[in-house]
């Protein structure tokens, strides 16, 4: 049976941290015209913190301890 | 090349290659071998989250606002790492109670109301018609366009004529047909269908794969790389705008609303709630998915940005719609193929979700609307129809028609006056209105019926308001008044922006407005009245559901009588006779009951029936229709308190029980033991009662045998007069010592003796001995030599009873050595915090055997035949007791021949020592 644990916690945080680093203010930190190896920085920056945050939640979920 | 013909049989031929799947995956179910069974197709199977409106609407969204798209699947990913706590809760509670849609979810939770089953029915559907005509709109642009490849056309503005005149009108009854076909074909208990979830699950790859080929294309082959395609709408004006997140995105206050919504949507959407949890085979599976699935959003979205890039690049402004770029944009680069490829995954991307959610609301309208209305209606005497499985597929595939015919009609009167996007955010709003009832039906006991009622209905009003009478304001169908005025021309109603409330876009101002309106009903109405008996016992089945198996959970709160065979036929009207007797089988066996005869209709068959029943006519209905069949005995509020009570009463029972049982053990061990201890002990008080009787007799003998002599010759001379009374005397001595004695030693064994422990110094109980015994030693002719040092501790003991040991051991050495040239000696030394005495003698010494013997009671050691010792043989046993008394050990060291040495030791006074230490 899947019981509330560890792994669970550390979903919710990872839910938290998202939910930071997408919204304002930090966003808007993000928000200007300028280009990283010519790809808006704003773009980019979305994208990363999407991908991170996708590789965090397999690392919690298919971490073997529980 | 791409002719209609092409474009149509390519069409059907793909349709045609779903059903094939689709009945492939059933057929293999039928055999128990799913092929849906792992986490990979199960989160293939949630991106039917994934409709035309991100097929072709995302670019459409991003040619405007640039990344404002992009919430839509942040926020499906945030919600995924809750997933764990929410939605694995979710599911565990709808197979417990066999729950098969959010009606059924809300109305059992709120104690099996029907009428909130309908109310949520009623917003379900009118929440989601705007979003199937938001496919439609999709279907039958890329259509048109399709068909007149090469030249790019746009859609005219002008209206062609309801219905039969309408290609549109022909899509819609081509959708409901084939749903009909892939969702309605049997009825199930569980409303599984194994193989639309295989079908979905490879539409959503087809339209992955096909938007990844055309944004490969622009990217990559229209322009030299991401890099490129940013530089260049850079140089644009109008496009650096939408690379920022400036106006063009909206307000952070959109984007967060956006955010909340699409977090709301993944679960509450009908669709999303059929695929997540009703087709789920395994809770395992969702966990999977909580990446994987997020993970298909990403590679869904990465290319959104650069085709909407490219198509404003490539077209002038306002000549193509920006929603077809994915198609358009392979068709004026000349790759028709590629725009077929596009066409089917956009077709793919708007039949899985109109399937699966004309599917799923199907199944709502007939079990939480229709049934429950009809089954009232005493007239058609439904209840006592022999099979209504037919009645139920025909209600369902009338609902699938008439979703889609509404469908239909909103695409005919507002589809044109909003982009793809707009369209899909109004079924957004109008779905996040279940958040309150769920979220807050699963983690707060006190929600209540009529809370939740009042949530919903005033969620739902305020939406109809702000949102869905705009949007028919928009497209001309209201007057236009109505928005720009406010209602009556009050300023304060304008549903856009109510009581003065301005700033906000069109959804965020109705998501604040609703979500105040629902949650503020939901908390309030809740507090304010206690739940009934019902809504108690379901908020706890549903808020606990992580805290009890499956078993347990419902049937206790159940009282009544029923029969085995009422509740088979009433199951066998609803699923057809052969499946419910299949269903009682099974449950029979899972009892281990040998036959149907055999089970008892107790509560837990009959929650088992209901829940059976619950998945074919829904929670609510079953509950009538079981009750229609079950007398039972209503239970007040009070009376499930009292059960709940007394079952935790008879939890903390039970667990007293445990203990005191292990307490009882323990003591009935120290009784087993202590029995073995009394036995062995009165063994031993037979053994010294036969000894002392034997003993006694001796001297009594004696004493009887020299009175009668004395008795019988009158003449005895008296010099042997005298010798017979000297003996008499003499043994009687012997008797009332040995009684003495006897007394003394149950005295100290039973622990009645009398001990008066005082301070004493040994030195002094050594010189009081020698006094006594030296005339005796003296009239002996034993030498008597003393050692004693200077200066001893203190002991604490029983003077008395130390100079009773000093005698019997210095009175022993007399008796026992050598004679003539007897010699004893006494020592005192210190050893290891103790005081230790030697008694030693030169006598005839005491074998090994014999050393441990002469300490047991009546024990002498000699020939008693030759040798009769003088004594009783309970001297040395109590001088063991009382030096054992007092904390010390007494023994002998001695060789045959070589004299023997009686040893004691006993501890300082502890006060004493420690202060010598220091």
């Amino acid at each position: 049976m899947i019981r509330p644990s560890i792994k669970g916690q550390r979903l919710v945080a990872l839910f938290l941290l998202g939910f930071l680093l997408l919204n304002y203010p930090l966003l808007h930190l993000f928000a200007g015209p300028v280009r990283v190896l010519g790809i808006p920085i704003l773009y980019a920056y979305v994208f990363a913190v999407w991908a991170l945050l996708i590789g965090l939640m397999a690392l919690a979920v298919e971490k073997g301890d529980d | 090349m791409l002719t209609a013909p092409v474009i149509l049989i390519a069409s059907f031929a793909y349709l045609g290659l779903l059903f094939a799947i689709a009945y492939y995956g059933d057929k293999r179910a039928d055999a128990g071998r799913s092929i849906i069974a792992n986490p990979y197709i199960f989160a293939l199977s949630l991106a039917v989250y994934c409709t035309s409106w991100t097929f072709y609407g995302s670019v459409g969204r991003a040619a405007t606002s640039g990344i404002g798209f992009l919430p839509i699947y942040l926020g499906p990913t945030l919600m995924a790492a809750l997933w764990w706590y929410v939605m694995l809760k979710i599911i565990r509670i709808s197979k417990q109670n066999r729950i098969t849609s959010i009606a059924d979810f809300i109305a059992s939770r709120y104690g099996k109301s029907q009428m909130l089953g309908g109310l949520v029915t009623i917003i379900a559907v009118v929440g989601i018609i705007p979003y199937i005509a938001l496919q439609l709109k999709a279907i039958s642009n890329t259509f048109s366009i399709i068909l007149h490849v090469p030249e790019i056309a746009m859609v005219g503005k002008e209206s062609p004529p309801l219905f039969l005149g309408d290609n549109t009108f022909y899509i819609a009854m081509l959708l409901a047909a084939f749903t009909i076909l892939f969702g309605t074909r049997h009825l199930d208990a569980t409303e599984r269908h194994e193989g639309l979830v295989a079908a979905v699950a490879f539409e959503s790859l087809v339209k992955l794969l096909a938007f990844c080929a055309v944004g490969l294309f622009v990217t990559f082959w229209l322009y030299d790389g991401f890099g490129d395609i940013f530089s260049r709408a850079a140089q644009v004006p109008e496009l650096g705008a939408l690379l920022t997140f400036g106006g063009a995105a909206g307000s952070y206050t959109t984007w967060a609303s956006l955010t909340f919504l699409s977090m709301a949507a993944i679960m509450f959407l009908p669709r999303q709630w059929q695929v997540t949890v009703v087709e789920n085979v395994d809770e395992r599976h969702l966990t999977k998915a909580i990446w994987l699935f997020p993970l298909y959003l990403l590679a869904i979205n990465v290319f959104v940005l650069p085709i909407a890039l490219g198509g404003l690049m490539h077209f002038p402004s306002g000549t193509v719609d920006a929603d077809t770029f994915v198609l358009t944009l392979p068709i004026a680069e000349n790759a028709p193929w590629l725009a077929l490829f596009a066409f089917i995954g956009g077709l793919s991307a708007a039949t899985g979700m109109v399937i699966v959610e004309t599917i799923a609301l199907s199944t709502m309208v007939c079990n939480d609307l229709v049934m429950p209305v009809l089954l009232r209606m005493k007239g058609l005497r439904l209840t006592v129809r022999r099979d209504l499985s037919g009645l139920l597929l025909g209600i369902r595939r009338g609902a699938i028609v008439l979703i889609l015919v509404l469908g239909y009609l909103y695409f005919y009167l507002a589809g044109e006056a909003y982009a793809l996007v707009s369209i899909g955010l109004i079924s957004f709003s109008a779905v996040a209105q279940f958040a309150p009832a769920i979220i807050g039906g699963i983690f707060w006991r006190g929600g209540t019926r009529i809370g939740a009622m009042g949530g919903l209905a005033a969620g739902f009003l305020v939406w109809v308001y702000t949102l869905l009478l705009p949007s028919f304001a928009k497209s001309g169908w209201l007057p236009i008044g109505f928005l720009s005025q406010g209602l009556f021309g009050i300023d304060l109603l304008k549903p856009q922006e109510l009581f003065g409330l301005s700033g906000l876009d069109d959804i965020a101002h109705c998501l604040f407005w609703s979500m105040l309106a629902n949650i503020g009903c939901y908390v309030a109405v809740s507090l304010a009245k206690r739940p009934s008996a019902a809504e108690h016992g379901q908020a706890t089945v549903f808020v606990d559901a992580l805290r009890q198996s499956g078993a347990t959970a419902g049937p206790r709160l159940w009282r009544g009588s029923a029969s085995v065979n009422d509740l088979l036929s009433l199951l066998g009207r609803f699923l057809g006779p052969e499946r419910a007797q299949e269903a009682f089988e099974s449950y029979a066996r899972n009892r281990g009951a040998r036959s149907l005869e055999s089970l008892a209709a107790d509560a837990s068959l009959v929650h088992h029936a209901e829940s059976l029943l619950a998945g074919a006519i829904g929670s609510a209905s079953a509950r009538v229709m079981v009750a229609s069949v079950v007398a039972e005995e209503p239970l007040g509020l009070d009376e499930v308190m009292n059960i709940i009570d007394e079952a935790s009463q008879v939890l903390a029972y039970s667990r007293q029980l445990e203990q005191k049982s292990r307490e009882l053990e323990a003591a009935s061990q120290e009784l087993r033991d202590a029995n073995q201890r009394l036995q062995e002990l009165d063994r031993l008080k037979d053994d010294f009662i036969s000894t002392v009787t034997h003993e006694l007799r001796t001297p009594l003998t004696s004493i009887r045998a020299f009175s009668e002599i004395l008795r019988d010759n009158p003449r005895l001379d008296d010099a042997q007069r005298a010798q017979f009374l000297g003996t008499v005397i003499k043994e009687s001595e012997r008797l009332t010592r040995l009684i003495n004695q006897v007394l003394d030693l149950s005295k100290i064994e039973s622990g009645n003796a009398e001990w008066h422990s005082s301070e004493i110094d040994m030195r002094e109980v050594v010189d009081d001995a020698v006094a006594a015994v030296s005339q005796m030693f003296k009239e002996n002719g034993v030498q008597l030599e003393v050692n004693v040092p200077r200066a001893l501790p203190s002991i604490v003991a029983d003077r008395d009873r130390l100079m009773q040991v000093m005698l019997n051991l210095l009175s022993n050495a007399a008796k026992f050595c050598k004679r003539p040239g007897g010699k004893v000696s006494i020592a005192l030394a210190r050893q290891d915090g103790f005081l230790r005495v030697d008694v030693t003698d030169n006598g005839i010494g005491i074998s090994d055997s014999d050393q441990e013997m002469i300490f047991e009671k009546f024990r002498q050691v000699g020939d008693t035949l030759t040798n009769r010792p003088q004594g009783t043989g309970l001297g040395l046993p109590i001088c063991r007791q009382i030096i054992n008394h007092f904390g010390g050990r007494l023994w002998v060291q001695s060789r045959p021949g070589e004299g023997a040495t009686f040893s004691f030791t006993l501890p300082f006074n502890p006060a004493q020592a420690q202060s010598l230490a220091a």
